[in-house]
């Protein structure tokens, strides 16, 4: 068995509470995620599924525990490397509203150094690959943009220095649901064609398995279950089955709503 | 004649170039040295509260301050720093100008562009952010790549606020002997030359409002990214900065600096003395408006080269003495202390500018007063007003011991307005000056001191240490010790004090050099 690209292993992340008290937010978590693997964590809010996500890329500091990238424990590398290694999509794209469509895109590899001819052509290959008009928004600012054009942005600009590792955190979380379907399945085939390792986070269990290899699920800060979609419905665990429930009863009501027309 | 082509505006027009040019260099260093120091602090507690906290405070307190008193605040703190650098180190600077207007009014300017880059950094969005760790960036990235250029609309427009108080608060910056467009206000009020008073006014509003609308140019250029506007904004800066420097390069530097205080007096003499000595042939420009607790430290320390002091007044302000002796006594005392700074009381002009009590003539008569004495048993049921220090001052305890002098009621005034009061009898008596022209004009008289409560203010001319040997500069001075008698210089008061273009310090001293030059 190969070693695994991302593992944690009894991770655990307390925060000053309001009154003086710690608030346990990520509670002894294990977690090993393999090259190629696409893996979704799931839960409700204040599950700790963010804050997990975060560590990996040390945006928090765990206070226990191990995380290693790559064979690399992050506790013991520069996190500003570490970082320009890992991409990372957040909300609502997090684009810096005063730097155009391409600036935004080619922030890591200028960062890194990359020569100014090599970081445009990286640019306009990766407008294509997220499927933007390049001409017509290579110099746009993100506040003339759509909601979906700026996630779509936010994708480019985490994958334009080659990481092999993409972080998620609630990706398409704000679009409407036609616009966010299309992103999911764009940025899915995306994971394949680059070999990616990607973690997405997502309240979403519908989504979660679609798009992904394996789920987490997440609740109070621990890892209530891990699997693919078979293996998690074959779940004794309560709230994971409750989970399920609502994707399963929407699939059959759909089916019996919508009939397969003869024509297909 | 009508106020528009009234000729003062044209000769207010001549003093811009000298006025306008040091007011842009002292407003503009200012602003610098400002930026240097509130940019660093601002972006280093804006994740600290205690220093954020104290820092603000302290920018607050200093803004609650009037312009006025942290300028003049800045003149002796400056005199002792030099005193210390100079015994320490072995040198010292000058106090004097340009260093305490600056350095008061960056002071000035910290607090809107303290408080605007706190705030504009402090409002960017924590996603963002975020995002700035996320794909990279070291804090000095994240800094320099987005949360400055993010904030940068609210810090401009802080700059800006500043630079429009310190162009307008360099005003004040006369007093403390750095010339300005204060210096037109400064005149303007005591000569009541409103035309001078309206063109400093004018011009630091222009200068303020081109300053303005030149950062928002490049306000506006950085946000939209354009080089364009950036670089005209810039450039017009610049300019103004170069134009300004020009005339001050082109200049030649006047050998001999005559202080002025604030008073009508003062400017109808300095005027009169840097005639004289451009007569002689020796350049000589005048230094106006000086505060009285700047002017002495100044010719001590060779800012100036030499003004006209008044005996009481450094008897009793410069050296603290409260013993009054005999006239001459009291000049030859006075003479040898100057004399161990070096000073040279080189002697007097001919007359007094005392305190003294005044009313008027008629009312005067009428009850019978001649002198203090008289005064004395009449006080309880009258009023008296004097200037804004007058009662404070050793003479007026002094006047109340050797008379025992008590008033019904006692009130502060502007002294330009006391006299108009105690003419239309609003008050009875007021402690004015005995060389001022008013007392001729509203037909006033002044009572006899009996018993030399009040000491002598004999006007004298006083050198600096480095004129001590001076003999071109002595010899133009001679001819006008001892000929300026009382009447003369109440008159030439009188005559400054009207509102035209007779009323120039510069023509009231030119008719006062041809009523003494035939004795």
């Amino acid at each position: 068995m190969t070693t695994p690209l991302i593992a944690y292993t009894n991770v655990s992340k307390s925060f000053a509470g309001g009154r003086g008290e710690r608030v346990v937010a990520v509670d002894d978590v294990s977690l090993d995620v393999n090259e190629g693997e696409f893996l979704a964590i799931v839960g409700g809010s204040g599950s700790g599924k963010t804050t997990l996500l975060r560590l990996a890329n040390r945006l928090i500091e765990a206070d226990r525990g191990r995380i290693t990238i790559e064979g690399d424990e992050v506790g013991a590398v520069d996190p500003v490397q570490l970082r320009r290694r890992i991409g990372y999509v957040s909300q609502s794209g997090g684009l810096f509203p005063h730097l155009t469509v391409a600036d935004n895109i080619g922030i890591t590899p200028k960062l890194l150094g990359t020569p100014q001819a090599e970081v445009s052509a990286r640019i306009d290959e990766l407008l294509a690959l997220v499927r933007l008009d390049g001409t017509a928004h290579r110099d746009r600012l993100p506040q003339e943009l759509s909601g979906g054009q700026r996630q779509r942005v936010g994708v480019a600009r985490a994958l334009a220095a080659h990481p092999r590792i993409v972080l998620m955190d609630e990706p398409f979380g704000a679009l409407d649901p036609l616009t966010r379907d299309a992103l999911g399945e764009d940025y899915r085939a995306l994971h394949g064609k680059l070999s990616v390792t990607t973690i997405m986070i997502t309240h979403d269990m519908t989504e979660a398995l679609l798009l992904a290899d394996r789920v987490a699920v997440m609740r109070a800060g621990r890892l209530l279950s891990l699997g693919t979609p078979d293996e998690l419905s074959r779940s004794g665990d309560a709230y994971v089955g409750e989970l399920l429930r609502t994707p399963r009863r929407q699939a059959e009501r759909l089916n019996t709503l919508l009939p397969r027309d003869g024509a297909a | 004649m009508s106020f528009l082509s009234d000729p003062r505006w044209g000769e207010a027009a001549t003093h811009l170039p000298d006025y306008l040019g040091n007011h842009v260099r002292v407003s503009v260093a200012a602003l610098l040295l400002g930026l240097i120091i509130s940019l660093p602090l601002a972006i280093v507690s804006r994740d600290r509260p205690l220093i954020r906290g104290i820092l603000l405070g302290f920018a607050s307190v200093v803004q609650t301050i009037p312009g006025l008193a942290l300028l003049a605040l800045f003149y002796p703190l400056l005199l002792a720093v030099a005193s210390l650098t100079l015994s320490w180190f072995g040198f010292g600077f000058s106090a004097f100008g340009f260093l305490p207007a600056m350095l008061a009014l960056a002071l000035y300017s910290m607090l809107p562009v303290l408080r605007n880059t706190v705030t504009g950094l402090r409002g960017i969005d924590a996603e963002i952010l975020q995002a700035a760790q996320a794909v990279g960036m070291t804090p000095q990235q994240s800094l320099f790549m987005v949360e400055l250029p993010l904030a940068l609309p609210v810090i401009m427009a802080g700059i800006r606020t500043a630079a429009v108080w310190v162009i307008g608060t360099a005003t004040l910056s006369t007093p403390i002997g750095q010339t300005s467009l204060g210096n037109y206000i400064f005149a303007g009020l005591q000569t009541q030359n409103w035309v001078f008073v309206l063109f400093g006014c004018l011009a630091a509003a222009v200068l303020a409002l081109a300053v303005d609308q030149l950062l928002a140019l490049v306000e506006s250029g950085v946000r939209s990214r354009s080089r364009l506007r950036t670089g005209l904004g810039g450039l017009g800066i610049a300019a103004l900065v170069a134009a300004t420097l020009v005339p001050s390069l082109a200049r030649s530097h006047s050998s001999y600096i005559v202080g002025a205080k604030t008073f009508t007096e003062q400017y109808v003499l300095s005027a009169l003395i840097a005639e004289r000595l451009r007569a002689e042939g020796l350049s000589a420009s005048s230094r106006e408006g000086l505060g009285s607790n700047v002017i002495f430290d100044a010719l001590a320390s060779n800012d100036i080269d030499l003004y006209v002091d008044y005996s009481g007044t450094l008897w009793v302000n410069q050296f603290h003495r409260t013993d009054m002796l005999p006239r001459q006594e009291l000049l030859t005392e006075l003479k040898a202390i100057l004399a161990k700074q070096n000073i040279t009381l080189f002697g007097e002009l001919g007359f007094e500018n005392a305190y003294a009590l005044v009313m008027p003539k008629k009312r005067a008569e009428a009850l019978g007063i001649r002198s203090i004495a008289d005064l004395a048993s009449r006080a309880p049921t009258l009023s008296i007003a004097g200037d804004y220090e007058f009662f404070s001052r050793p003479e007026w305890a002094a006047l109340q011991r050797a008379y025992g002098l008590s008033f019904r009621t006692q009130r502060t005034m502007q002294p330009d307005f006391m006299y108009a009061a105690v003419a239309s009898g609003e008050v009875d008596v007021i402690a004015g000056y005995t060389s001022d022209g008013l007392i001729r004009k509203y037909d006033l008289v002044v009572l006899d001191d009996t018993r030399h409560a009040i000491p002598p203010y004999d006007a004298i001319l006083l050198l600096a240490p480095k004129r001590a040997g001076d003999e071109a500069l002595q010899a133009a001075l001679k001819p006008l010790l001892g000929r300026i008698d009382i009447e003369d210089m109440r008159e030439a008061n009188l005559r400054a004090s009207g509102n035209d273009a007779a009323a120039s310090p510069n023509a009231v001293a030119r008719w006062l050099w041809e009523k003494i030059a035939g004795r």
